[in-house]
């Protein structure tokens, strides 16, 4: 198939303004009469609130108003079960629960008045382990739930108890994964300007998921969602993670705006921010494989337990996506799948990029590489032993035979680009030094979009100016991924015309059309379709026209280099110019609102039998390490990426997200970990909480596999989260190759690898204070 | 709570201003919210993420750890002046050349490090390039295409 606009590395239409500085994010946006908002947050992870005093701050120099959680209409909210406090009512759950949010004319008086805020408290012990939380005796976090669960999933398949009997091999394992910081370099920013354009309230400011954020807003208002505009800025940077914080803060911004009448302007610093913000789940995974002596994988029993922290938040549907793709990319005849999670008083966890998959996938290949030691067979040889092909039944008992199944094209590719055989080899053998080399390898399959636990559809209006000029509006954002840019070249290629004509626009939730979140990689799929679908509308309203005029037939006509053409003789017979021109003398309408409804899918909360996702993409990546035996620093030299994305939109944005994806496994894999201690939180910025920088760098090389797929647009499926779920896994079998030790615990930071254990565990308040 | 103000004059992009500043204000509250110049991005506060590089008298250094009261008479370049006469820095378009740029929110900070680099050491190997940029956090791009767009540029350097 050729393409004219798609399929092609076009540049990202949003680049000019950021390498210019003009790009605005919600930071950079000042209103006349704005104010400054400061949230003070809790002084103890669980706490009982017995008296809020805001008298001395009130009379601070500038400030304007001072709200509690008495001054929010409805103070619940939340995208699944709606239990997160907007201000802390009569308990502090976790260390960052807001208490009261001062409004004053500069951002210094906002934060001095916070200072005089008297809060009396009585300390409550807390629970920090999801494990303890689960006890039947434990305190309620919740104290209107029953118990401390927040859910549970299952996924049942054949009889366990009788294919472990009949398994020549079984292994046991426990690994464990820990709190991740979004670490976006833009702090939450958010802006509420009250009474603009006929709205109640306008909200601006750095929104991953603008509806969401506005049916927070709206509920938290206990008004109508056409009274709440949320506009999204220049997004930087997300993961997943400006989402129920977002929401948060914009409600607490938007009473303020309400209160005071003037616009409230609300930016956390990077403390507040860490303090403040969701986390990824910290897992704790118990996998227990049976096979026989050939290799060949009979059952697989599983439990995974994540710490919720306090609040509900993602949850539910982050342990979802995990019993679905538990067991990895093998064809197992017998599954047990237990997925849980627990309220605790630590910090709560949400959505970040992997969504409930790099936790599994970091067991479940660490599982895999044990067991072909146990079986003294390669890594290689077990996966290619068990791995789907098509037609292959999932855990879930999916068949899958609607796409193109292609581990075994995404293993092989891998392989030789990192000659991961003969590597493997060469670094078994014995290693002079104290530096060993090792080279490890992870698959992954992975559900695209949101799956069986939500409506899946996207919307787009695609609008042709008087001039030939487009603009195009979706109701997924733009979060730096290149979504404007690949939304653009999908009409250009469907009008057939330049991607120059093309001007996206930011989401306006009171123009844009409900397309549920800009998540679960769900983009390009969903959303593109959907600008394709009104694309193609007015291409037929267009090529109707034309047909009409010069009595052509319509199925005639083709769109393409800015001219319309008869295909069968390949004939000029007007520019885009002219027809627009044309339309405009007729009265006819060229703009469409488009819309896609993902295939139906189905899910039995019972047994976990269903399609719980319409398609997959598939995954391998390889890590080369160095590991410094007398010291245990890792070095990651190389890392070979090969990814099925049904087809390759943008070849170069696509990269740039597997780079990314990469170096935030790597962060994953050895570098990061907010460290928690009785729930207070130690490492708050940036010269504690470590990321990756330009010089932890390794080689990488990303290989682009296409295989299209009849849902997608062209073809094209998911890329964002897969990049992300398979680099730690990689590298911790890479790591126990060059030690000959493994690690079952993430990150595998120095101590680990020296010791077999972190040094920063299990502090107490007054280590860390 | 008053404050005393000092008067201050110094240069950013190319122009002379003179401002009366709090004793404890930083460069970057000076650039973003006195001067408009919003391109300058915090992210940290603390000097460790590089959002907020500028380039003070020919060096990169990040304008939240400086005080404006004591940069009188020094010449500041801003990412808003890297752009002269309508025309982009070379650096600006190899970042939109080379896909340099996912969210751009660490893409000013980026770009007047690579800058200042540029300045100082016009064909700087990879290795140099790295070390320049070691300061400057981005979470999107993984810097592989950072690199690329630099190492255009530096080999282009006449």
């Amino acid at each position: 198939m050729k393409f004219s606009e798609v399929n092609k590395p076009v540049k990202r239409v949003d680049a000019y303004e950021k390498v210019t500085g003009k790009a605005k994010f919600g930071a950079d946006l000042f209103f006349p009469n704005m104010l400054y908002g400061k949230a003070l947050h809790s002084k103890y992870p669980h706490a009982q609130i017995i008296k809020i005093n805001t008298e001395k701050a009130l009379t601070y120099p500038g400030v304007k108003a001072i709200i509690t959680a008495e001054d929010i209409p409805n103070n619940k909210f939340g995208v699944i079960i709606q239990n997160q406090q907007v201000l802390a009512q009569e308990e502090v759950l976790y260390i960052g629960d807001g208490i009261a949010v001062v409004a004053a004319e500069t951002k210094e008086a906002a934060s001095e008045a916070i200072k005089l805020i008297e809060v009396e408290y009585k300390e409550l012990p807390g629970i920090f382990d999801p494990e303890e939380a689960a006890k039947k005796d434990a305190p309620l976090i919740h104290s209107e739930l029953e118990d401390n669960q927040v859910v549970h999933h299952r996924v049942r398949k054949g009889d366990v108890e009788k294919a472990f009997t009949q398994a020549e091999v079984i292994l046991e394992r426990e690994y464990t994964t820990q709190f991740v910081e979004h670490s976006y370099i833009e702090p939450e920013a958010i802006i509420a300007v009250p009474y603009e354009h006929n709205s109640l309230v306008t909200i601006y400011g750095s929104i991953q998921n603008p509806f969401s954020c506005r049916n927070a807003v709206a509920n938290v208002l206990k008004v109508p969602l056409n009274k709440v505009r949320i506009i999204q800025n220049h997004m930087g940077g997300s993961f997943g993670g400006k989402d129920e914080v977002i929401s948060s803060m914009a409600a607490r911004a938007a009473v303020l705006a309400l209160k005071t009448n003037q616009p409230v302007k609300m930016v956390n610093t990077r403390e507040e921010s860490i303090l403040e913000s969701y986390k990824r789940h910290p897992y704790k995974m118990k996998y227990k494989v049976g096979a026989t002596k050939e290799g060949k994988l009979v059952a697989m029993e599983i439990k995974c337990i994540a710490d919720s922290g306090a609040y509900a938040c993602q949850t539910p549907f982050v342990t979802w996506r995990s019993v679905v793709q538990a067991t990895g990319p093998y064809e197992l005849p017998s599954v047990k799948t237990d997925t849980y999670g627990y309220y605790t008083n630590n910090i709560y966890t949400g959505a970040m990029r992997g969504y409930g998959s790099p936790q599994i996938v970091f067991a479940q290949e660490s599982l895999m590489d044990e067991l072909a030691d146990e079986l003294k067979m390669t890594p290689l040889e077990l996966r290619l032993k068990n791995i789907y092909h098509n037609n292959s039944i999932t855990a879930s008992g999916q068949k899958l035979d609607n796409h193109q199944v292609s581990l075994e094209e995404v293993i092989a590719k891998a392989v030789k680009a990192s000659n991961y055989i003969e590597k493997y080899i060469e670094y078994n053998k014995s290693q002079l030094g104290d530096k060993k080399r090792g080279i490890g390898m992870a698959v992954s399959f992975r559900g695209c979009s949101l799956g069986a636990e939500a409506t899946d559809a996207a919307g787009a209006i695609v609008a042709i100016q008087r001039d030939g000029s487009i603009l195009i509006s979706s109701g997924l954002a733009e979060n730096g991924e290149g979504l404007k840019t690949v939304f653009s070249q999908i009409a250009a290629e469907e009008l057939g015309v330049d991607i120059k004509r093309i001007n996206y626009m930011e989401v306006d939730t009171s123009v844009s059309p409900e397309s549920g979140a800009t998540v679960a990689s769900r983009s390009t799929l969903l959303g593109g379709n959907a600008v394709k679908n009104a694309a193609q509308q007015i291409k037929r309203t267009i090529t109707e026209m034309i047909a009409d005029k010069f009595k052509v037939k319509s199925g005639d006509l083709v769109l393409r280099n800015e001219n319309i053409y008869n295909k069968n003789n390949n004939q000029k017979i007007m520019s885009f110019d002219d027809a627009v021109d044309l339309a405009n003398k007729l009265g006819v309408f060229l703009s469409a609102y488009g819309w896609y409804k993902a295939p139906d899918i189905s899910w039995d909360e019972e047994t976990g039998q269903g399609r719980p996702y319409f398609t997959y993409v598939y995954g391998c990546q390889i890590a080369e390490v160095e590991v410094d035996t007398a010291t245990g620093q890792i070095e990651v030299l190389k890392m070979v990426a090969a990814h099925d994305v049904g087809r390759a939109i943008n070849p170069v944005t696509l990269k740039g997200q597997i780079y990314g994806g990469i170096m935030m496994a790597l962060g994953y894999g050895i570098m990061e970990e907010v460290e928690i201690a009785s729930g207070y939180i130690k490492n708050t910025n940036f010269d504690e909480y470590l990321i990756p920088t330009i010089k932890d760098m390794p080689e990488i090389i990303p290989i682009i596999v296409e295989n299209p797929d009849p849902h997608g647009p062209y073809g094209a499926k998911s890329i964002g989260e897969p990049t992300l779920e398979l680099g730690a896994p990689a590298i911790a079998n890479a790591v126990a190759q060059a030690t000959g030790r493994r690690i079952r615990h993430l990150p595998l930071n120095l101590e680990r690898v020296l010791l077999g254990h972190s040094l920063s565990k299990g502090g107490t308040k007054n280590d860390i204070l | 709570m008053k404050i005393n103000k000092i008067t201050v004059t110094f240069i950013v992009n190319g122009q002379e201003v003179t401002l009366k500043v709090g004793s404890k204000e930083r460069l970057l509250d000076t650039l973003r919210e006195q001067l408009q110049l919003t391109g300058t991005k915090e992210g940290c506060s603390v000097g460790e993420c590089g959002a907020c590089t500028v380039i003070l008298d020919g060096k990169a250094v990040p304008s939240c750890l400086i005080l404006t009261g004591q940069i009188g008479g020094s010449e500041v370049l801003t990412i808003e002046g890297l752009e002269a006469d309508g025309k982009l820095d070379p650096l600006q378009q190899a970042f939109i050349d080379y896909h340099a740029v996912q969210c751009g929110f660490c893409t000013p900070g980026m770009l007047m490090s690579a800058k200042a680099l540029l300045i100082h050491n016009p064909h700087p190997s990879r290795e140099e390039i790295r070390t320049a940029l070691e300061g400057n956090l981005c979470r999107c791009t993984g810097y592989e295409q950072i690199i690329e767009a630099i190492e255009s540029v530096a080999k282009n350097c006449q």
